[in-house]
């Protein structure tokens, strides 16, 4: 079975909300309505976003570090959202495992946020129904568009390239050997959700420098014992700037 | 969680429609044949609608959709919200067919009343258990919600069955003060042992598990916006630790002691206006009882909206 899913490597988020931005943009405009935008321009704005990039500050000064932290719907493999609807608006499709919200069904009970764990739920106050990401549904099989542009709005914003897309159950796939490779994990694995979603740890970025790096053991200066000519003295053609 | 007001009328009006008409079928099982209660029992039966009734319009409130609400009905096999959906009519309309066999004296009350009475019980942990089924929300979580919601709602049903007997039929009013009694006791109990555990829980998510790195200190620094959202205004009460501490001391009191205060003093007094007044400081203390179980609830989204920026 496929499980289409993103995995955010932090190691690599720089926190430019680029993937906020497009994914509103893409998602504000597509034929299920616009996301809202209440009061924009006012004292208290609000609005319905489907993906935030939050940050956090790991360690104690002066050894932190700032983790940034994209956050949108996980599109668990055991939504706990999808049982509690009371009219089927929320359901899981069973060809992608994309997490979803029939608009048209949805009574707006606001249940199914009450039963998410992650927060990944937003009601929106205009349309007043649940929304959610869709993992970009309404563009990844557009046939209209470049193979290549087939993917969710964020995935094509991210400037760092720390959004991978596709099928986690596919063993071969870039998302599954990030996955396996690199330690993905699952949020708040504790309530048994199985997310989707991964994330890729922040990893030690260190250079290791040995002797050997800087002095050649087998410099052929130091095997002959003979020592180059004195440096040029007089400017050469590469001193002149051209 | 913020507490939804249009949930909090919901529960508690249909909580004691349910126990008024639980009490109701008891009194008409244990006095046959109930001859001359007849007009009483119908009175009663037309309260629990008009409660249930008045939950079922509070509730419409809660929705985004409102006309789409028939659709509800539709997931009873994986959602308590749905069925809740179904028990609620179909008891309201037991309750219906129950005063109307009374009024027309027909020999069906008794089988009638019975499917009512095992509705009623079933919409009490319908209605619990849309709560009680959210693993995460760790102080619904447990049987003590259900055990909650069935005997507050069998004690503000009692309390309403002594104020309405002791207007209409006052040879009842001392039973009904008993299983007012008797209900209100033991739904202190069951609060108080679900106060105790949820001040001793301990949340199951922590910082570390929400964003996955193994620190001991991990600090937000950015939820992501400056305004508002659903997230930041859905899942928070919004009000201090006082008013807290204060709208839990409020409910303890005036659910428990000072409802059967009242009540002794009107058995004592065959006054029916305290035994009226019984019902009323009661009812307003399962509200507040009802925005301090909503208010309790710490939900884990809130992990990731700690900080404004």
């Amino acid at each position: 079975m496929t499980q289409l899913a993103l995995v955010i490597d932090l190691n690599v988020c720089v926190g430019c909300h680029a993937c906020v931005t497009s994914c509103k943009q893409w998602n504000t405009s597509g034929a299920a309505g616009g996301l809202a935008d209440l009061n924009p321009y006012g004292a208290n704005p609000s609005g319905t976003f489907f993906n935030r990039v939050q940050t956090f500050e790991v360690g104690e000064f002066p050894n932190t570090q700032t983790v940034h932290f994209p956050k949108s719907c996980l599109h668990c493999e055991e939504p706990p959202c999808v049982p509690v609807c009371p009219t089927g608006a929320s359901y899981k499709r069973e060809t992608d495992g994309i997490v979803l919200v029939d608009y048209d069904k949805c009574i707006g009970c606001k249940y199914c946020s009450w039963a998410c764990p992650y927060g990944a739920r937003e009601f929106d106050e205009q349309r007043k129904v649940m929304t959610k990401c869709t993992l970009c549904v309404d563009r990844i099989y557009d046939s209209s568009i470049p193979e290549a542009q087939r993917k969710p709005s964020c995935v094509i914003a991210c400037p760092a390239h720390a959004r991978l897309f596709g099928d986690i159950h596919d063993p071969d796939s870039e998302v599954a050997r990030a996955i396996n490779e690199r330690a993905g994990y699952q949020l708040m694995s504790e309530w048994g959700t199985s997310p989707a979603n991964h994330y890729l740890p922040r990893r030690k970025m260190e250079i290791r420098i040995h002797p050997e790096d800087l002095e050649r053991v087998d410099n052929p200066l130091k095997v002959d014992g003979q020592q180059p000519q004195a440096a040029h003295r007089i400017p050469a053609r590469e001193d002149h700037s051209t | 969680m913020k507490p939804a007001f249009s949930v909090i009328l919901l529960t508690t009006l249909i909580g004691a429609g349910q126990g008024l008409f639980i009490a109701l079928y008891l009194t008409e099982l244990l006095l046959r044949p109930p001859a001359h209660l007849s007009a009483f029992l119908l009175a009663g039966d037309v309260a629990a609608l008009g409660l249930t009734g008045l939950g079922l319009l509070a509730s419409f409130f809660h929705l985004g959709h409102p006309e789409r609400a028939w659709r509800a009905a539709s997931q009873w096999r994986t959602s308590w919200l749905s069925r809740e959906v179904i028990v609620l009519p179909a008891f309201m309309l037991a309750v219906a067919l129950h005063g109307l066999a009374h009024l027309l004296d027909l020999p069906v009350t008794g089988a009638v009343g019975l499917i009512g009475v095992i509705l009623a019980l079933t919409l009490y942990i319908c209605t619990a258990m849309i709560y009680a089924s959210i693993r995460f929300l760790q102080e619904w979580a447990t049987p003590l919600t259900v055990l909650n919601y069935t005997l507050l709602g069998l004690a503000s049903g009692y309390t309403l069955a002594t104020a309405l007997a002791g207007a209409l039929a006052p040879e009842l009013v001392a039973a009904y003060a008993l299983g007012a009694t008797v209900f209100t006791a033991a739904g202190f109990v069951s609060r108080a042992a679900s106060l105790l555990r949820n001040a001793r829980l301990a949340p199951k998510s922590t910082m570390q598990s929400a964003i996955g790195i193994k620190h001991p200190h991990i600090a937000q620094q950015s939820q992501g916006f400056m305004g508002g959202a659903f997230n930041t205004s859905e899942f928070s009460h919004g009000v201090s630790a006082g008013v807290l501490r204060s709208v839990k001391w409020s409910f303890l009191l005036l659910v428990f002691p000072l409802p059967l205060l009242f009540m002794i003093g009107g058995l004592t007094a065959g006054s029916s206006t305290l035994l009226a007044a019984a019902f009323a400081l009661q009812y307003l203390g399962l509200l507040a009882e009802r925005w301090f179980f909503f208010a309790q609830a710490r939900h884990p989204q809130n992990l990731y909206y700690q900080v404004t920026g």
